[in-house]
């Protein structure tokens, strides 16, 4: 991977430096999001492409879908198997660039610490 | 044949849009794209027509990033990511049914509303193929909704916010339009494809996003919600890219 020619310093944020608590208050939010409709609200909770698809014929009775899926999942378990891979494989990325770039700043950091702050001055090598 | 139908139809539709709006009714729906086979030849087609110059103009925009700026690589595989987990979480709405978000504002932000015309396609076609999940056939409307519309949206909120001077107000407003958009335009699309019998398409049009949009509202905060938490991590781990791509902006 190839670096660009020059070192671009971290910038200290200053007005939107990011507070971990902000982050924990996010995720509580969203699943108090996900939860609050099963904990108020009965329905089944099916996603199946059902009430378009009905709404389509009710407004056409004659439609007829004029083409297939050429795969479907074998079953239930088979496409909750699949989907559960794409979110763990997007899941996997995200973790993976966060990461990364987490342990490359405090490398940076680490640096910064270490060297004198009189040459942090951007001196061409 | 169909006019034996109109009165009774439309009032049944219009009981239906009623409950669904006062009641937020428990009645299954199915928030999603639009399903193979379901629209006909001629919308299905020109939708695909609609949708492939944004796709090739956004590969043009991959390519020209990812050459000038090699390094942008793993952010753009974020971006990518993130559609990825988002559009495979099928999560419970107040409508008493599942849908799931689209993930497209993040990486309209980021590199621009083409770039996620191809990145959200990506995702649309591994759902069409492998999951049974919308379909070729749709897959040009469905990539108008998901991956033209929403970026689009998301892209020119963010640029309109951002001079409020609140970024994270200007992210969350930006993610949460462009998800709730992308089923409003879903509607619209399936409105004009099958407009009602009486009230034509304004009719039709509320019908379906009745079921579309109106789950949508909860998942579309969930979406502004998580597109901010990402964004925290790149504020703070990732200041170089977002340097770089600064440069990036001023280049173009």
């Amino acid at each position: 991977m190839s670096k660009p020619p020059k070192v671009l310093m971290p910038t200290p944020a200053t007005s939107q430096q990011s507070n971990p608590q902000h982050n924990w208050l996010l995720a509580i939010a969203v699943i108090a999001l996900a939860i609050f409709p099963l904990a108020f609200v009965r329905g089944s909770y099916n996603g199946a492409d059902g009430q378009a698809q009905d709404a389509i014929t009710n407004l056409q009775p004659g439609y007829q879908p004029w083409a297939s899926h050429l795969f479907k999942p074998a079953s239930k378990e088979i496409e909750s198997l699949l989907f559960a891979s794409q979110a763990a494989l997007g899941a996997g990325v995200i973790g993976y660039v966060i990461g990364l770039y987490k342990g490359r700043s405090q490398q940076v950091n680490q640096q910064q610490a270490t060297q004198p702050p009189s040459s942090s001055d951007r001196s061409p090598k | 044949m169909k006019t034996r139908n109109w009165k009774g139809g439309s009032l049944g539709l219009m009981a239906a849009l009623s409950c669904y709006i006062v009641l937020g009714s428990a009645t299954p729906a199915a928030a999603m794209h639009i399903a193979e086979g379901f629209l006909p030849v001629e919308w299905a087609g020109f939708w695909w027509a609609v949708s492939l110059p944004f796709f090739v103009l956004g590969l043009r925009s991959l390519i020209r990033i990812t050459n000038r700026h090699p390094e942008l690589k793993l952010l753009l595989a974020l971006s990518g990511a993130f559609t990825f987990v988002l559009s495979a979480l099928k999560i419970p709405s107040v409508t008493g049914s599942c849908s799931h978000p689209t993930g497209t504002g993040l990486g309209a932000i980021l590199f621009g509303p083409s770039v996620m015309t191809v990145l959200g396609g990506l995702v649309l076609l591994f759902q069409a193929v492998l999951l049974a999940h919308g379909g070729l056939t749709t897959l040009g409307a469905n990539l108008f909704s998901m991956a033209i519309a929403g970026p689009f949206v998301a892209y020119f909120t963010y640029q309109l916010l951002l001079k409020t001077g609140r970024q994270r107000l200007a992210i969350f407003a930006a993610a949460a339009l462009a998800d709730l958009l992308t089923y409003v335009v879903t509607s619209f699309q399936l409105a004009l494809a099958f407009p009602a019998a009486s009230g034509g398409i304004m009719a039709s049009f509320l019908k379906f996003a009745g079921i579309f949009a109106l789950t949508q509202v909860p998942l579309a905060i969930t979406e502004g919600l998580l597109t901010v938490l990402v964004w925290n991590w790149l504020q703070s781990y990732g200041q170089p890219e977002l340097e770089t791509l600064k440069l990036l902006r001023q280049e173009s």
